[in-house]
């Protein structure tokens, strides 16, 4: 399965990375590289096994539905780019 | 005076019990020692000298009024992914450079709630994505360590760079770190500091700057192992803000310290003897199994028959987790954003590229693709049924064997710009150190000697889950039979 510049074209924009034309070249070469080592995983029996997304056998906790945190506008904000009257300010999208 | 730098955290604790230096005392040692060092180790990225000054002070008041804490007026070091409240918090990132946490994270919530004093930040690989520091945007920090005879700078090993680089050179007592393959140890063995993660889920995630979720653990490198035993135990505990968060209680690890190994079984894995590993690291793993049954214990031979599958498997489920961690940096709501663009998705694409750095780039790209449609099943879910495989073979020999003795790394600390050239090198660092993260299993890196070039070099003890104690006894005799007391020769 080998990737080219179209290939990484294309991730790149799922990954939303701006990637510029003389990048996709080389990167489609490293990320060759490295899928090629990790085809090795097609060795490995892994019939009838369970994928392990998990190292904690433990059902996820479930807490009371109710209001725990809140009423931190200041705090929400401190890190926005550009906030206005405890909103977050972004560029103009529709086009 | 004796230098209180040179302190262990624990002998450091004592002292202040004993009101023989005040915190402020050797808060300000430290300081000074930081103010000396680090533009050229470069460990710390923000230091935060009157905030320590001010906790060492009610640290102090709290000495003198008999409420001590664990953790009372101990100066510590703080990696830079544990949020920190009113202080920058950046995992080595442009993406969040000037960003300050309004928030606390619980690791470091509960080193505040037992007395430490926060000396700043450390620097780190890039959300720590990286095995040599070089990948973070503050530029790498540099080991203490120097081959003998070579002015050449070394690498401290990663993510945890800064944390390891500080503790070597005692610009802190102890330092936080974290792991996701191997983050805490490798750079533990490469400057001769101690470095233990968890089992996954004794530490809270909660504020804790996200890699891959499944993997990551906290822990702390310290100069001895006692000290690992004692900062560890502050930093771990049950946190309804962390779904994975175990609610169990964190045991006093100190109390198995001084127990020894006699009766103990030892296994040695034979599938980590691997291809090009220097002889000198072959000769100390066969020196720790020689410590291990002088002091008492069975040495069984074992076999983790998919070791060679761990890092290809971790170079599918971690960038993949990090593809999906690494969304919310979309420059509206926090974090870097361009200035100029198009459109909006312009927007988060010049964004993206311009915040985050190449090794990161190159993850999340990765990430992305085997994820992708078409890929999934045969990328991601074959990656995550290997994991399954490789946590299996270790249930497997639990039965025969108590802890599990490895290397810690495949070599010592190598220089600046070695590895920069071909990533996958970079990765084969944490060939020894990976499995720990995809079965969840706390392990150690204890200094164990030096290579001919007086570099040092670590031994590795795996443990059960939840067995940090073991983790520790074993660990304790290795570090009193290699009785490394190796300093690097001071010349930063």
């Amino acid at each position: 399965m080998a990737i080219d510049a179209a290939t990484v074209r294309r991730v790149a924009h799922l990954a939303r990375i701006k990637t510029p034309e003389e990048r996709l070249e080389p990167l489609a070469a490293e990320l060759n590289g490295i899928l090629a080592w990790i085809e090795q995983l097609n060795e490995v029996d892994v019939e009838g096994v369970e994928p392990m997304t998990s190292n904690v056998a433990q059902a996820l906790r479930l807490r009371e539905d109710a209001v725990t945190d809140g009423g931190k506008i200041e705090a929400v904000l401190s890190n926005a780019p550009k906030s206005a009257d405890g909103f977050f300010v972004v560029p103009k999208v529709v086009e | 005076m004796t230098d209180l730098t040179t302190l262990t955290l624990k002998g450091a604790l004592d002292g202040l019990r004993a009101k023989a230096f005040s915190s402020e005392e050797i808060t300000r040692a430290f300081l000074a020692n930081i103010e000396a060092g680090n533009s050229t180790l470069n460990a710390y990225v923000e230091v935060t000298a009157d905030k320590a000054l001010g906790m060492a002070r009610a640290s102090d008041a709290r000495i003198a009024s008999g409420k001590a804490g664990a953790l009372e007026g101990a100066p510590l070091g703080i990696k830079d992914l544990f949020c920190t409240d009113g202080v920058q918090t950046t995992a080595g990132s442009n993406m969040l450079r000037g960003f300050v946490p309004p928030y606390e994270s619980t690791v470091t919530a509960n080193l505040w709630r037992d007395g430490a004093v926060m000396l700043g930040k450390l620097n780190m690989d890039e959300f720590a994505m990286g095995s040599s520091n070089e990948t973070s945007a503050f530029g790498p920090v540099t080991n203490p360590w120097k081959s003998k005879g070579s002015n050449a700078d070394l690498t401290p090993g990663g993510s945890s760079g800064g944390s390891a680089s500080a503790v070597a050179a005692d610009l802190c007592l102890g330092a936080t770190a974290s792991d996701t393959g191997g983050s805490i140890r490798q750079p533990a063995a490469f400057t001769g500091t101690v470095g233990i993660k968890p089992t996954y889920g004794r530490a809270s995630r909660f504020g804790m700057v996200a890699f891959a979720s499944s993997l990551d653990q906290a822990g702390p490198i310290t100069k001895t192992v006692e000290d690992a035993a004692i900062l560890l135990r502050s930093m771990c505990s049950f946190d309804p803000k962390d779904s994975t968060s175990l609610d169990i209680e964190t045991p006093d690890w100190t109390q198995s310290l001084g127990k020894g190994v006699k009766g103990l079984r030892i296994g040695v894995p034979r599938e980590y003897v691997v291809d090009g590993m220097p002889a000198e690291i072959q000769a100390l793993w066969d020196q720790g199994v020689e410590w291990l049954k002088a002091a008492g214990a069975e040495i069984v031979e074992i076999s983790l028959p998919h070791t060679k599958y761990a890092l290809p498997a971790y170079y599918i489920i971690a960038p993949a987790e990090a593809s999906s961690n690494l969304a919310r940096y979309d420059g509206m709501r926090f974090g870097h954003r361009a200035e100029k663009a198009a459109s909006l998705t312009d927007l988060y694409e010049t964004t993206r590229a311009e915040g985050f750095g190449k090794e990161v780039q190159r993850r999340l790209t990765i990430g992305a693709y085997v994820l992708s449609a078409g890929f999934y099943d045969a990328y991601y879910v074959r990656a995550l049924k290997v994991r399954r495989r490789i946590a299996e073979d270790f249930d497997k020999v639990w039965g025969q064997v108590d802890a599990i003795l490895t290397p810690s790394t495949p070599s010592a600390a190598f220089a600046l710009g070695d590895k920069q050239i071909d990533p996958l090198q970079m990765y084969l660092n944490d060939i020894f150190t990976v499995t720990a993260n995809l079965a969840g299993l706390p392990g150690i890196s204890v200094p164990a000697g030096v290579d001919a070039n007086g570099l040092p070099l670590g031994l590795q003890v795996i443990g059960r889950a939840l067995d940090e104690a073991t983790v520790f006894q074993v660990a304790e005799v290795l570090e009193d039979s290699a009785a490394f007391t190796a300093k690097p020769e001071k010349w930063w």
